[in-house]
């Protein structure tokens, strides 16, 4: 019996070490296919050249444009997400009734459910035709609808965590508030996000790392021309974007051309990975602080 | 000889020592009763018996414990909790069927003919004095029992493994007065099959059912001795304020 | 001049109250808006030939069948490689090595995986499983890479609704001279399988909608076939709605919205699933 024990808990801890592997994985494909591509291409170029054209026949090596069509898109959908998220939540931890929240919260997850390239669909043929109404010169594929679109996409994860750290929060310090005679605006604000902040910086962190990560939403609705730009009316195209573009093309799979997704993707994986390091510090570096 | 016993049992958790040089022996067929203010380490105590403080990290045993004038560390733990049966402060029913409850320690000691099972589970239920009232619906879910009757199934529960002693942590303090009592005289009959050790608050409890007290206070044991005698003749000072009601 | 800044904070509460509330009814909006224009975009072409016919050249006879049944196919295997994996793993973490220094660096590592950008998985799926493997651009190539992908799901959920069995039913498990793996299988396995098969749902919904992935490990975006055995090439409806999307003609923009409609039906049915059991749980571990 004491052998079957043994055996079944290997069996679990080999189970467990699947995930290690899956990590040493990705980060061992993607150095050794990069260290091969950079003894082709220099790192100088591929860090400050501002062109990035590895199918055309006048090669350019230069990650600039792509990293900013990334950090274009996500910051678009930042800055419209983290406010507006945020808003929500406090708007559901001090104001609204526990009825409405209980009604509100699953129909937001249900915006976090909804497959990536729905959003696309929905970005490039209802988002973008409506806002060329308004912005009349806004290219058919642009950064700025996508941006909003993957903004609604993230507001559940900002929302959801948000609240769930403001709810955290003990009773005793909104009761210390509201007994000095504060609104609830000022208890919100002054008292409740203050006590919060962990949990938020925490679900902006996450936030912000699922955006880079994006692809989706982004190939079908930002297009797929690499410039160096931060207008947001203008097409872009992402990391993600170019990375799905080559692969599904016809480069031969042994080619330069082709390393440069192993390029692209330790350049990706290397921003995630530094989020979600950052956020899982944060996170149990101030978890027990009311406990 | 007695049934258990131990001799300079120490204990910490972490840096907190909880026993201290205990050395107790307790005598077969009979009821002993640990009384004590809270964390004075009866429960700890209590648990050391069958080696449920192993479960718990950052624990540090010295001294020796003894089952039948055998080390429990040279036993199988596993082997060592059949014998040592334990039932806990709150009820704690599986939620499975009141049946499926009692067959539970059946199944896991290997028992598979249907019929043995079956009647392990009557004899059971009939030694916890719970038949009368599950004859006929064992396959309702434990949880729809009430308090009382969760508590003396698990008691049948500890009985199906057929141990020879019982420990018993405050098996009433979550229970109203009717079915205390309905606890206590079971406990009474238990008696005569088993060694029962009970951990208890209530002080006329312990006066009513048990043959033997032990007052525990910061960890040691500060006096052992016949129940009518702890109760009305104590030796020590403070064991004469705790049972006279002064502090604890 | 007290009694002056004590009336503007009651009107910036009272404004706030309202921004805040057309914020929440903003984002409500958007999906009413989403669901609406994908539903008029789409509807008319939901017929019994979209099920039925084979992806064509002609948006009109363009049906998802291949894609349905490559959808299907592929979590079928995604399921069964990713599920015993993910249990078992979840379990060991929570259960077994809860304090020890391999669990705390597993933890952290998944935590890790699970903000991994989707398409990295696809980059290493198309790596190991396609070349390294030579597993091609087949079903059974598809199905690691996304038990890969979800792993972190099942084992997180599963953790948390192991968690959630409450200790005193270990201890009488235990008090009874139970071992630690018949504990685990008989007493804390069934009472949390509510919560595991949750997160299972959840994961799967996950699973559908994945795109980008698939795409990189070089799924076709044109599959006249179903497939019939995992080293088969295959489509699911997710790319199929991709590929029609990014075609010009307006014709496979509606084939695009009405295969968008059936995948919604999907992942909201799997979802609504999963919280119809999450709650009749709940109501069980609350005793």
């Amino acid at each position: 019996m004491r052998r079957k024990e043994k055996l079944i808990e290997v069996l679990m801890i080999c189970c467990s070490f699947v995930t290690i592997l899956t990590t040493a994985g990705i980060i061992l494909i993607l150095t050794v296919e990069t260290v091969k591509f950079f003894s082709e291409v220099s790192i100088i170029h591929f860090v400050t050249d501002t062109q990035w054209t590895p199918l055309f026949t006048e090669k350019h090596y230069g990650i600039l444009p792509l990293l900013s069509g990334t950090l274009l898109t996500t910051t678009i959908a930042i800055l419209f997400a983290v406010p507006l998220g945020l808003i929500i939540a406090v708007y559901l931890n001090e104001y609204a009734s526990p009825r409405f929240t209980a009604f509100v919260k699953p129909i937001l997850e249900v915006l976090a459910a909804i497959p990536t390239v729905v959003y696309g669909f929905f970005a490039l043929q209802f988002v973008t035709p409506s806002l060329q109404k308004i912005i009349p010169d806004l290219n058919g594929f642009n950064a700025l609808s996508p941006g909003l679109v993957m903004g609604v996409m993230i507001i559940p994860y900002i929302t959801s965590l948000s609240e769930d750290s403001l709810r955290a929060v003990p009773r005793s310090l909104r009761e210390a508030s509201y007994g000095m005679g504060a609104t609830r605006f000022q208890t919100a604000f002054r008292v409740m996000v203050p006590a919060a902040s962990s949990g938020i910086i925490v679900s902006v962190i996450l936030a912000v790392s699922r955006a880079l990560g994006e692809t989706m939403i982004v190939a079908i609705a930002a297009g797929q021309q690499p410039k160096l730009t931060f207008n947001p009316k203008e097409s872009v195209e992402t990391i993600t974007t170019y990375i799905v573009q080559v692969s599904m093309g016809d480069v031969p799979q042994d080619s330069l051309e082709f390393k440069t997704i192993f390029a692209a993707g330790l350049t990706l994986f290397v921003f995630t990975f530094i989020l979600n390091s950052l956020s899982y510090w944060t996170r149990s570096r101030f978890q027990n602080k009311y406990e | 000889m007695f049934k258990l016993e131990t001799r300079n049992a120490n204990l910490w958790y972490g840096e907190k020592q909880a026993l201290k040089n205990i050395s107790i022996g307790i005598e077969p067929n009979s009821v002993t009763s640990f009384i004590g203010p809270s964390g004075c380490g009866k429960s700890t105590l209590l648990r050391c018996f069958n080696r449920m403080n192993d479960l718990i990290e950052n624990t540090k045993i010295k001294g020796e414990f003894l089952l039948d004038n055998t080390d429990i560390y040279d036993m199988d733990v596993y082997e060592l909790r059949k014998k040592v049966g334990m039932v806990f402060q709150k009820p704690n029913p599986f939620p499975k069927s009141i049946f499926e409850n009692v067959a539970y320690g059946l199944r896991i000691v290997g028992g598979k003919d249907r019929n043995e099972i079956k009647d392990k589970v009557e004899l059971s239920l009939k030694n916890a004095a719970l038949w009368d009232e599950v004859n006929g619906i064992l396959n309702k879910p434990a949880l729809s029992l009430s308090g009382g009757q969760q508590q003396r199934l698990c008691i049948a529960r500890t009985l199906a493994i057929e141990p020879t002693v019982v420990l018993m942590d405050e098996p009433a303090s979550a229970l109203d007065p009717i079915s205390t009592s309905k606890i206590e005289d079971l406990i009474y009959e238990l008696k005569q099959k088993f060694t029962i050790v009970i951990v208890t608050h209530n002080m006329q409890q312990a006066a009513r059912i048990s043959n033997k007290t032990a007052f525990f206070y910061l960890g040691e044991l500060i006096e052992f001795d016949n129940t009518d005698k702890m109760f009305t003749n104590p030796q020590n000072e403070r064991t004469q304020n705790y049972v006279t009601g002064r502090f604890g | 001049m007290r009694r002056y800044s004590y009336t503007r904070a009651k009107l910036t509460d009272r404004a706030f109250k309202y921004v805040a509330l057309s914020f929440t009814a903003f984002a409500l909006g958007v999906l009413v808006v989403l669901l609406i224009d994908i539903f008029s975009k789409g509807i008319a072409r939901i017929n019994w030939d979209f099920f039925r016919n084979l992806p064509s050249r002609h948006a009109e006879k363009s049906g998802i069948m291949t894609a349905l049944a490559g959808m299907l196919s592929l979590l079928f295997f995604t399921i069964i490689i990713a599920l015993p994996i993910g249990i078992l793993a979840g379990i060991y973490l929570q259960e077994y090595g809860k304090k020890n220094r391999l669990a705390k660096l597993i933890e952290i590592n998944i935590s890790n995986l699970a903000g991994v950008p989707s398409v990295i998985y696809g980059i290493l799926g198309l790596t190991l499983f396609v070349r390294i493997l030579k597993l091609g651009n087949s079903l059974i190539a598809g199905a690691l890479t996304l038990g890969l992908l979800i792993l972190p799901i099942i084992i997180v959920t599963t953790r948390e609704a192991i968690r959630a069995v409450p200790d005193s039913l270990r201890e009488a498990s235990y008090g009874m001279g139970a071992t630690k793996w018949q504990t685990t299988s008989k007493v804390v396995f069934p009472f949390a399988l509510g919560g595991i098969l949750t997160g299972i749902i959840l994961a799967v919904s996950r699973a559908i909608g994945e795109t980008a992935p698939l795409l990189v490990i070089g799924a076709l975006v044109y599959v006249p076939f179903i497939p019939e055995g995992p080293r088969d090439q295959f489509t699911t409806l997710p790319i199929q709605i991709f590929n029609w999307t990014t075609r010009p003609q307006a014709a496979f923009i509606v084939n695009a919205a009405a295969g968008i409609i059936v995948l919604l039906l999907i992942t909201f049915l799997l979802n609504g699933i999963a919280i119809y059991i999450r709650n009749k749980w709940y109501k069980k571990i609350r005793y």
